[in-house]
């Protein structure tokens, strides 16, 4: 069966100075796939990249049998390849069902709308009653609620998370990664890029690490939390 | 091609240039060489300009402000106390580079940047040009007017005489701003400010006084504009508020040097070079077809040309063109 | 002598609405795309010129020029935005600046060659028709452009508030980022900012077509007044903008009758200054990162 997403040998960098060598990476329909690593290790510019909010100099992209590597970005999530980017990336003056709404805009889930709404309010009940506040006004745990709903709010096939967990608290943490849990179990599938190797690792069936730019590691998720290499530069044992 | 060879080609080239621009007025008549003494001022403001902007990154819209000043501080000493220019030039210097220094302090202190900065240094050239229109003192919108030079006018003392005079005494000047704008921006404050232009945050945290060094891109720039203007208040005999303070005097000098080549030492040069004959053609052209605003629609589309098809200025590609570039001198930095 | 403060007063305000209406397009595209539009001045011009045409050619009134004004602008505006502004989106300022200025000079001389430089009005008998309320006598002509001005703010502003591609030309001028990750098509909203940017201008100078002598020269003041405006009423602020209208069309008019007409100017760039020193935000801006 072909994996819902195929990375081949993809480069890409800002300015001349490549963020991604050489990285290949597949994901498979209803896969929760890990990618971890440091900071600047190149994890934002994979997903940029794959969204289309980058260009790359070499290699390919392709989902659900597309080639999208040069494709334009509103086509990619026409596509149902949805983001919840790094930091958020709200609109902080409208309101959180604004930024939902907006979420939902797109032509392949624009008459679902209210639906969608329904169903994102039920999966975090806390924004529902926050419905009408704005965004920026919001805690970090619930600003990454309406981060993760309003990419739900594209009906996507495939949601790729970017660093879910930075700067939420361990409850908020434990209960971001629950909810991931969650939705994988509810048939979507998953690319979650990190920071927090153990959770990340524990969640997902494969992982790949990526090191200056580079995937050095790649395998099954339970292997990899045993791996020596791992457990010494990540997990500090 | 190695570095030895190409600093020699720049020299020899560069010499050639001179020696023309030195030989020109033996050849061509006075109308030509106020032309091309225009071109100097131009391109001696663009020189000025282009230190704050295209090495220092400061981007200043109103650099009309050091240029009226400039013409007329040198003007009225001249015509109201009978002070030779030579007075006159290094009080307009310290004038305008002081005005400079105020804007900029202004500008920086209170952390106003990028098109905020712009916008007030355009708001001080406009409220000048405004107060000057009802300044009784320089004349108002009527203007100032230099008596007409006397027949047994000494050039070198009072530095007005004949078109060829200006010539000589403008490019010399010009020469000279150039030879010393080069030197700074080789030198180690020319460092700092090209540090500063690419990230001043960076910058800071290496340890660039980032304020002071903004500060002297300004005050110098400012000066050096200022003398310009002094030449032009000499040559011309008239000033008015509108054709040394306006804002369309402002955006003329600073076209040049982005046509020429933002950052680089000879844009401005190449610069004024395109763009005054141009304009002088464009209203020629204007006036014998009796279309009025000719000029200005050719000007804008050249300007627009440029800035979409070669928008690092036209240095660059022509350096290339002669072997001049060095490893990477085709690029901003470069000469 | 009340009354001659308050005629001067009021019709300081009505023209500082449609001020604000010029404004308010800057706004836009200084709030979405981050762009400093020098040619603004010019857009006024050129709707000036529409209302001037439609009016000397075709004998249509003012409702038609402005709305033939809009149309045109904004189409301009799009295309212009489409083929060309987008590719300077990450160009330094000052290459951005060029552009603009580049044509703001295309349009001052090809406006200048079409209609040559003699000033151009619109004599009809609407010209001279006058309201009077209580002993104050308002100018017709002011008055419907004042509140067709606030008119078409107030709508813009609720398009901006309640409809979807409002909502997103909200979204990119908060978060541009965000905006491109869920898949808001960037280059169509930037398009559609700088449509209504010029839209705003053209009808602004369809509007006071009827009050003014036209010439292609007075687009630098336009310019310039409404980034005074947009200053100190706040960048990317529409209530800002309404209010810096308002505030500017109010001093230059009680300066006329105070100082001399001419200096009039003299007391906006002073509250420009002090603004860009004091309060770079604006009266009702909110800060905001540049």
């Amino acid at each position: 069966m072909t994996p819902l997403l195929s990375i081949k040998n993809l480069s890409a960098g800002y300015h001349g100075a490549l963020a991604l060598i050489k990285v290949s990476l597949t994901l498979n329909e209803g896969e929760t796939v890990a990618v971890v690593g440091g900071n600047g290790a190149g994890k934002t510019t994979l997903i940029r990249t794959i969204a289309g909010m980058v260009p790359s100099t070499c290699g390919e992209i392709w989902f659900q049998n597309a080639d999208i590597t040069q494709a334009r970005n509103d086509v990619i999530c026409e596509l149902g390849l949805a983001q919840v980017p790094e930091g958020r990336q709200l609109f902080p003056d409208l309101s959180v069902e604004d930024n939902l709404n907006l979420g939902g805009a797109l032509k392949r889930s624009r008459h679902s709308r209210r639906q969608n709404l329904e169903r994102v309010f039920g999966l975090f009940p806390r924004l529902q009653e926050r419905r009408r506040q704005m965004a920026g006004t919001l805690s970090g745990g619930e600003q990454q609620m309406v981060a993760i709903g309003r990419a739900l709010m594209a009906e996507p096939k495939l949601v790729m998370m970017d660093e879910p967990s930075l700067g939420l608290s361990p409850i908020m943490v434990e209960m971001m990664f629950e909810t991931i849990a969650q939705l994988n179990r509810d048939g979507l599938s998953i690319l979650l890029v990190e920071q927090n190797v153990t959770e990340s690792l524990a969640l997902a069936t494969r992982g790949y690490v990526l090191e200056n730019a580079e995937v050095v590691i790649e395998g099954r998720s339970a292997d990899l939390l045993k791996d020596d290499r791992i457990r010494r530069a990540y997990l500090g044992l | 091609m190695s570095g030895s060879t190409t600093t020699r080609r720049q020299v020899a080239l560069g010499s050639i240039f001179l020696l023309i621009l030195l030989l020109l007025p033996l050849v061509v008549d006075g109308y030509y060489q106020t032309m091309l003494t225009t071109i100097f001022i131009t391109a001696l403001v663009g020189i000025a300009w282009n230190l704050m902007m295209g090495f220092a990154g400061q981007l200043s819209l109103g650099h009309a402000l050091y240029f009226g000043i400039g013409a007329y501080v040198v003007a009225l000493m001249a015509e109201r106390y009978g002070l030779s220019p030579w007075l006159g030039f290094p009080v307009g210097f310290l004038v305008t580079s002081g005005l400079g220094l105020v804007v900029g302090f202004l500008g920086f202190r209170f952390g106003v940047k990028g098109v905020y900065f712009a916008l007030l240094t355009i708001a001080f050239a406009e409220f000048a040009r405004l107060l000057f229109e009802h300044w009784d003192y320089v004349g108002k919108t009527g203007g100032l007017f230099l008596g007409s030079v006397k027949p047994d006018n000494r050039s070198l003392i009072t530095l007005r005489g004949s078109a060829t005079f200006y010539y000589y005494a403008v490019l010399a000047t010009t020469l000279f701003a150039w030879l010393w704008c080069g030197y700074l921006v080789r030198s180690r404050l020319g460092y700092f400010w090209r540090a500063v232009r690419d990230d001043e945050d960076a910058a800071r945290a290496l340890g660039v006084r980032a304020f002071r060094v903004n500060l002297l891109a300004a005050g110098i720039s400012a000066g050096i504009t200022g003398i310009a203007g002094g030449w032009f208040a000499l040559m011309n005999g008239n000033l008015f508020p509108e054709s040394v303070l306006g804002m369309r005097v402002s955006i003329d000098f600073i076209i040049a040097p982005i046509v020429g080549g933002l950052g680089t030492l000879c844009g401005p040069i190449l610069g004024a070079l395109i763009v005054v004959p141009l304009n002088e053609i464009a209203k020629e052209a204007g006036q014998a077809l009796g279309l009025n605003g000719l000029n200005i629609l050719l000007y804008g589309t050249l300007l627009f040309i440029v800035i979409v098809a070669a928008p690092d200025g036209c240095w660059p590609w022509l350096a290339n063109r002669l072997a001049l570039a060095g490893r990477s001198s085709s690029k901003p930095d470069g000469p | 002598m009340i009354e001659l403060y308050a005629g001067v007063a009021i019709n300081g305000l009505m023209i500082g609405a449609v001020y604000a209406l010029v404004a308010t397009g800057l706004n836009l595209i200084f709030g979405v795309m981050r762009v400093v539009n020098f040619a603004h001045g010019e857009i006024v011009v050129g709707g000036m010129y529409i209302g001037y045409g439609a009016w000397a050619l075709l004998g249509l009134p003012t409702s038609v020029s402005v709305a033939l004004a809009a149309i045109v602008m904004f189409g301009f505006g799009y295309c212009f935005q489409r083929l060309i502004g987008n590719q300077f989106a990450n160009r330094p300022q000052h290459a951005q600046f060029v552009l603009y200025i580049s044509l703001a000079l295309i349009i001052t001389g090809g406006l200048a060659m079409a209609f040559g430089p003699d000033p151009r009005s619109i004599q009809s008998a609407a010209s001279f028709s006058v309201y009077k309320i209580g002993s104050l006598r308002v100018d017709a002509t002011r008055l419907q452009a004042a509140l067709s001005a606030a008119g078409v703010i107030l709508a813009l502003w609720l398009w901006l508030r309640f409809s979807l591609t409002g909502k997103a030309l909200q979204a990119a001028s908060q978060n541009i980022i965000g905006g491109r990750a869920i898949g808001i098509r960037i280059d169509h909203v930037f398009a559609i900012a700088t449509g209504i940017g010029f839209a705003c201008a053209g009808i602004a100078g369809a509007l006071i077509a009827p009050l003014y002598d036209t010439t292609p020269y007075l687009s630098a003041d336009f310019t310039l007044i409404a980034f005074i405006i947009v200053i100190v009423g706040g960048l990317a602020s529409l209530p800002g903008a309404m209010l810096g209208g308002l505030i500017i069309g109010l001093v230059e008019g009680l300066a006329a009758i105070l100082f001399d007409p001419s200096a009039k100017s003299l007391l906006s760039y002073g509250l420009l200054i002090a603004i860009l020193l004091f309060r770079p935000m604006g009266l009702l801006g909110k800060r905001r990162a540049l």
